[in-house]
């Protein structure tokens, strides 16, 4: 985008209440499967295929979900890890984006720290199971990539989640 | 009368016709922080077009000036209908009785004349009851593009003569302004008028932005962005839009960026390893400094006025609570000490207060704390309203209040700092994350 000239603001001004033009804002837009992180997965494979991205989704469980205002990983999300670490283990040649995400009961910022938390916790249990540590990395979305849209806690339980997301290319 | 010196423009005494200073205790004033409950009625007669250039101009600037000081809360606009006398010409004596009968306190009177690309705003406010001109006339010269900023900078000075407090109108917000579901958000940065007006976009919504901050002169912007696939903070050059990376620490997130009041310095939150601590960066230097160490979150800095200290908030305690540190770190002094979770804080630029987002009871507010923690007060309640933002005189907070559910959008709202006038901002898209400039030049 241009930086618009002095002479074309006035017209910016004028022209304001016209300015209702879905095109201007509704280019782009980041998103993706699972949590939202720009990642393509493509190639997903066939779900019976214990081998495949489709698998680990469904099969494995590719996320984990938290208390209120927590990152301490509850026995269930211990136990879910534990399948994933399994399988990141059988599977080397994945590289890992584990995502933490918060609900909208928060501040941006914290939730954005909150979220950091979450998948760091969920980071650390895997290379405690096993799995190489540069295989991995980090990312926070605190509340900007709600899975579920409602305000209740019916939603909020859902969005208070680590999603490990699987890219082509460990390197490993 | 500093900051008339400006706009890029000429800022000249009106003429020896005006009549001598007024008294400052003269009877037009509000005293702001009493609390204003009775607006205090104006006129503002559209101006006088000098010649037939200005003619579009004259009536569009005192409609700015009028919904500038209406939108205070302050003032009352005695609309044109009710008037008794029109004004045409700026010098012609001022028909006090024909005001006073429609008790019209404060007459706002001024002229434009347009030649090529620059046309010329002159004004005088007058107190009507005690029949004279309150300070002198200003006139302000620039190009026609900028009309709408005279008429801000006109209704500035009325406000501050008639308040005894610097104007906020001619000022910028830049922010977010969202599109899409609220699932998969695209978010772009703005900056408008601080009325809406004039908007421009800094960024396209091919990547997540984040809480914009100005720099203290106004020129440059800080944001964090997940343009890098993570979230990373960067200045760019409102004026040029080139945009450079202020975070790139190789497995570390970036957040919550904003200025020293030096311009130079920024204070921001830097996470490795799930835990997020508070560091500052010089934007020139590159220089790297940490100024907390502790396991639990801190976020959110910002400076005090004069640079020695800031607020941020930690949850430590184990709770999000305020703390106050000096600018170079050392032992944080807790700030909050009410129910429920603090957050967000922004130093006044006055240095009185710190406004906060704050949670309790499944609600949100916005609220304001003196420097030692005493005296809180909550100005808004609602579903969820986070991220205040101080106008350049002090007196009045922007901030995001978002309703719940699918269909709960963003959008921008304005409180005054006594929690009266609480007013949405037009905005073309929902919009989030708001930041005032300073005071423009």
């Amino acid at each position: 985008m241009k930086y618009l000239p002095k002479a074309l603001l006035l017209v910016a001004v004028l022209g304001l209440a016209a300015c209702n033009n879905p095109d201007r804002y509704g280019a782009g837009g980041a998103g993706g499967l699972g949590g939202a992180g720009g990642i393509d997965s493509s190639g997903l494979g066939d779900a019976g295929n214990p081998r495949s991205v489709a698998y680990f989704q469904q099969t494995v469980g590719d996320r984990v979900l938290f208390p209120v205002d927590q990152s301490t990983l509850t026995a269930e999300a211990r136990g879910i890890l534990a399948q994933q670490a399994t399988w990141l283990m059988t599977n080397a040649d994945y590289a890992v984006i584990i995502e933490g995400h918060a609900d909208e009961q928060g501040t941006r910022e914290y939730n954005l720290a909150l979220g950091a938390r979450r998948a760091s916790a969920v980071q650390d249990f895997l290379i405690s199971q096993g799995v190489t540590a540069s295989r991995m990395r980090t990312v926070s979305y605190g509340k900007e990539r709600p899975i579920e849209v409602c305000s209740e806690e019916a939603c909020y339980s859902r969005n208070r989640r680590a999603v490990t997301v699987l890219s082509a290319g460990a390197g490993a | 009368m500093n900051m008339l010196k400006t706009l890029g423009i000429a800022v000249l005494i009106a003429g020896g016709a005006v009549a001598a200073a007024f008294a400052q205790d003269g009877p037009l004033r509000i005293d702001i922080t009493e609390g204003v409950i009775e607006p205090l009625p104006f006129a503002v007669p559209d101006f006088v077009a000098e010649n037939g250039d200005a003619g579009e101009y004259a009536a569009n600037i005192s409609r700015v000036i009028a919904s500038d000081l209406s939108g205070t809360g302050l003032f009352r606009e005695i609309p044109a209908s009710a008037h008794i006398s029109s004004v045409t010409s700026f010098d012609a004596p001022v028909a006090y009785p024909d005001w006073k009968a429609i008790n019209a306190q404060a007459l706002i009177t001024g002229s434009v004349s347009a030649s090529g690309d620059r046309i010329v705003v002159k004004f005088r406010l007058y107190d009507v009851f005690s029949g004279q001109a309150l300070g002198e006339g200003l006139q302000f010269a620039g190009t026609p593009s900028s009309w709408r900023r005279m008429a801000h900078k006109v209704a500035d000075a009325a406000y501050a003569r008639i308040t005894g407090e610097g104007g906020y109108f001619d000022s910028r917000v830049v922010f977010v302004s969202e599109s899409g579901p609220k699932n998969q958000r695209a978010k772009r940065l703005g900056v408008m008028d601080y009325d809406g007006a004039g908007l421009q976009y800094l960024t396209d919504s091919s990547s997540i932005v984040l809480a914009p901050r100005f720099s203290p002169d106004g020129g440059r912007v800080l944001f964090t962005s997940y343009a890098s696939g993570f979230p990373e903070i960067y200045v760019m050059d409102v004026g040029s839009l080139q945009t450079r990376n202020l975070g790139q620490v190789p497995g570390t997130m970036t957040f919550a960026p904003r200025f020293a009041p030096n311009g130079r310095t920024v204070v921001f939150s830097l996470e490795q390893g799930g835990n997020s601590d508070i560091y500052t960066v010089d934007t020139e230097s590159g220089q790297l400094t940490q100024l907390t160490n502790a396991p639990s979150i801190e976020t959110a800095p910002s400076f005090s006025p004069d640079g020695s200290q800031i607020v941020f908030e930690s949850d430590r305690s184990g709770n999000q609570q305020l703390y106050i540190m000096s600018a170079g770190g050392g032992e944080p002094a807790r700030l909050s000490n009410g129910a429920g979770r603090y957050g967000t804080p922004v130093w006044s630029p006055r240095g009185d207060l710190i406004a906060f987002t704050k949670q309790n009871e499944g609600r949100f507010h916005i609220g304001v704390m003196r420097t030692d923690g005493s005296e809180e007060r909550l100005l808004t309640a609602s579903f969820l309203d986070e991220g205040p933002t101080w106008a350049p005189n002090g007196r009045v907070l922007m901030f995001t209040r978002q309703g719940a559910g699918a269909e709960g959008q963003p959008s921008l709202y304005s409180v005054d700092v006594s929690g009266r006038n609480l007013r949405q901002i037009t905005t073309e898209t929902p919009a989030s994350d708001p930041a005032w400039s300073p005071l423009l030049e």
